[in-house]
């Protein structure tokens, strides 16, 4: 048909450019996310049992209630298919001990998103990383379920355990405490103690790549953060390679240090952060009272973001190179 | 060796090959045409004819003593129906010159040709760039002449055709330099005698093969250098080609020429080899007529002041109501909400989209991913400038932005980024003006 007549049709749209946009929405990146978590649900699964599923079913619940009630209460349009609060319950579910109270799980997911999230304007807004803010919450509350770790149901007879759930340490603290060095091999595969989500090095490491493949987290955080736990565990004479594959570091650096929207947007800043986790974490492992400092550091450097930004504003194309006197 | 580039920048689809085969066809003088007195960056030109006028093909119809403008002439011969108003794809509304054709195409007595380009000197060969009216092709439209004049103690060295057309569904380039190859090489080898420059290179991205081959023949063995870039948005963006194929920063705040270096769209080389060689001004110019809404899409060369419904009607129309109808690529290009507005000379392509293709979008929170500032050529922070009207929002160098719009289109949260930023920049503008008074 004619273009006038075909115009008659229907109003067009008019708006500033541009007209095209990317089909990768938040949803989809945070969907990826969920998928990228999988192998480490399927290996939780694997060594723990199906108890493992009463505790995600509660925290990501926890989560998904919490984010709709407080939507409906602020007047909010539904947010629960972003993705974002699914991705919040399952890390909450995954940094969890097997033997926790089933009540537990959802107390932490509801208060990361009510007190981590909401509270701070929702979405996009939060200063600290909700699931982590979750878990310090439950830990500070809730120290004696908190600090019992179970020993997988198929821990192998590396150590002579039987193969129920036992409590047992995590790696980290069996070396501190005991002076017990873990096999690689078993922390690579994830048969030690430790959360539910955070044993399998291997399991982690999948999900990471996948993340990389789809283009959905940057190398710097990670890699910066992981580089500098392993560079100055090796300065200060400890096992890098140990203090890599023991307790929270692959899952804290992949999925929690690089969240969006508690992490730099900056490259430089980017990096700084990193190396600001992994200072932290190898001083808390290595000088402070507790065996594991992985979410406590991030929470820390969560604080500094906006400084670490401000004092990395890249040079804006074509302005002059700023020499240092 | 990894095909050069520059920093930051999109992958966009590139629906390239609903219009790419399709040689550029002629579209006969349109019964009417309603030609804009203000058609390039610059000071607007005085209208020099009256109702009821007869004029002729390539006769001058509006001009001005201004440094910075360009004359405007007649693109069919015939009446001068009206001295009147029209609107522009940016939504001014300009005066405009109505002259409805006799059918004949009769040239008017100054288009003749200028003679060998050996026998002419710089100042020749940039009274033709001005008398043609020449202006960038690509999209901006600036006054060629004038790239032409540097200030005193510059010295112009590099000359840089631009074939990237790296915007979406746009050919009109890509047609040219495969069926004008040898004008292109002319009017660069023009170029060079206005600049004295030493170096011409002539940047195309790495999806059109042919055209590369083509520019390569047409060169043979004169010593400028065809380059293939990265197939990446916005490689076509002046400063973004310059640091390609230089490895050069255009200074913030500057131009080309404070590298010594003008770049040209490939349009406008051939502009001026037409305006060298048979003496024809800017009355036509290549336009990319595509979309999932249009009934044949094609590469059409139209006369400046056709409205957009002939150019559309030229090829089948439209298949249906379209979301959007944009002027120019889908990237930097205008959505316009009246087809009567005319072609202009920085018009390369009138588009009719779906809703699936160019979609109404709503803003959703931003997850500070990140991503706009990994995208963003001038290496900006756009969420930071987009906070606009917050205060800070001026901090992040909005000025520096070159409205590409990578941000917007990367953003998973479909925030509006590039409107925001241009508020930023209409406010930062002010003040530096304020400031400078």
């Amino acid at each position: 048909m004619d273009s006038k007549e075909a115009l008659e049709q229907e109003a067009l749209s008019v708006s500033s450019s541009p007209h095209l946009r990317t089909h990768v929405k938040t949803p989809r990146l945070m969907f990826d996310v969920v998928i990228a978590l999988l192998p480490a649900t399927a290996t939780a699964f694997y060594f723990f049992g199906m108890q493992v599923g009463a505790i995600l079913a509660s925290a990501i619940l926890g989560a998904l209630v919490t984010e709709g009630l407080l939507n409906r209460l602020r007047g909010k349009s539904c947010t629960l298919w972003d993705g974002s609060a699914l991705v919040t319950g399952l890390l909450i579910a995954l940094i969890l001990p097997l033997k926790v109270p089933l009540w537990l799980p959802f107390v932490g997911s509801f208060f990361a998103i009510a007190v981590g999230k909401a509270l701070f304007g929702g979405l996009g807004m939060n200063l600290f990383n909700p699931a982590l803010v979750g878990r310090a919450f439950l830990t500070a509350s809730f120290p004696i379920y908190l600090t019992v770790y179970s020993w997988p149901e198929r821990a192998g007879a590396w150590m002579g355990e039987s193969f129920d759930a036992v409590s047992t340490a995590t790696p980290l603290e069996l070396l501190r405490f005991e002076g017990v060095q873990t096999p690689y091999f078993e922390m690579f595969i994830g048969r030690i103690g430790g959360s539910i989500g955070e044993v399998s090095a291997l399991a982690l490491l999948i999900g990471a790549a996948y993340l990389f493949v789809r283009g959905v987290i940057d190398w710097r955080i990670p890699l910066s953060y992981i580089g500098t736990v392993m560079i100055l565990a090796f300065v200060l004479g400890q096992d890098p390679l140990f203090h890599l594959l023991a307790g929270g570091l692959i899952l804290g650096a992949f999925f929690m240090a690089s969240d969006y929207v508690t992490s730099p947007i900056t490259r430089k800043g980017r990096l700084i952060f990193g190396l600001g986790c992994g200072l932290l974490t190898i001083m808390i492992r290595s000088f402070g009272g507790f065996p594991e400092g992985v979410a406590y550091s991030i929470l820390l450097m969560n604080a500094a973001v906006p400084l670490i930004e401000r004092y990395t504003i890249p040079r804006p194309f074509g302005a002059e190179v700023k020499r240092s006197a | 060796m990894p095909s050069k580039t520059f920093r930051g920048g999109v992958d966009t689809p590139h629906f390239k090959e609903m219009s790419a085969s399709s040689p550029i066809s002629e579209l006969p003088a349109p019964e009417k045409v309603t030609i804009p007195l203000t058609q390039h960056i610059g000071a607007p030109c005085e209208v020099k004819v009256e109702k009821g006028d007869q004029v002729d093909l390539g006769q001058i119809i509006a001009d001005t003593d201004a440094f910075v403008s360009a004359p405007i002439h007649a693109s069919v011969s015939g009446t001068v129906e009206a001295v009147t108003t029209t609107r522009l794809a940016d939504g001014r509304i300009v005066p405009a010159v109505v002259i409805a054709s006799d059918g004949e195409d009769r040239w008017h007595e100054s288009v003749a040709p200028k003679g060998e380009l050996r026998n002419l000197d710089a100042d020749a060969i940039r009274s033709i760039m001005r008398e043609a009216g020449l202006v960038g092709m690509g999209g901006a439209a600036f006054p060629t002449h004038v790239k032409y004049t540097p200030p005193p103690g510059v010295d112009l060295h590099t000359i840089i055709i631009n074939g990237c057309e790296c915007e979406p569904f746009l050919t009109c380039d890509h047609r040219v330099m495969l069926e004008f190859a040898d004008e292109i090489v002319f009017g660069l080898e023009a170029m060079m005698k206005v600049a004295g420059a030493k170096r011409g290179l002539i940047g195309i991205e790495e999806n059109k093969p042919d055209a590369i081959e083509a520019l390569r023949q047409a060169v043979g063995d004169r010593p400028y250098d065809v380059i293939p870039l990265k197939v990446k948005y916005p490689e076509g963006a002046e400063k973004q080609l310059i640091s390609a194929l230089t490895g050069q920063e255009v200074p913030s705040g500057g131009l080309p020429l404070d590298l010594g270096i003008v770049v040209n769209n490939v349009a406008t080389a051939v502009a001026l080899a037409n305006a060298i060689k048979t003496g024809q001004p800017l009355i036509d110019r290549v336009v990319t007529v595509s979309g999932d809404r249009v009934g044949r899409p094609g590469n059409l060369r139209v006369r400046i002041g056709t409205s957009m419904e002939d150019v559309f009607d030229a090829c089948g129309g439209l298949t249906e109501a379209p979301e959007r109808i944009v002027i120019g690529g889908p990237m930097m290009g205008q959505a316009v909400f009246d087809i009567s507005i005319p072609i202009t000379k920085g018009c390369s392509g009138v588009l009719a989209l779906s809703a699936e293709i160019a979609p109404v979008v709503e803003e959703k929170p931003c997850i500070r991913c990140g991503r706009c500032v990994e995208v963003c050529p001038s290496f900006l922070m756009p969420l930071y400038i987009a906070d606009y009207p917050h205060e800070a929002s001026l901090e992040y160098y909005p000025l520096d932005c070159i409205e590409c719009g990578s941000c917007s289109y990367i953003c998973p949260a479909d925030q509006r980024l590039l409107e925001r930023i241009r508020l930023a920049k209409v406010e930062a503008e002010a003040r530096q003006r304020s400031d400078d008074a």
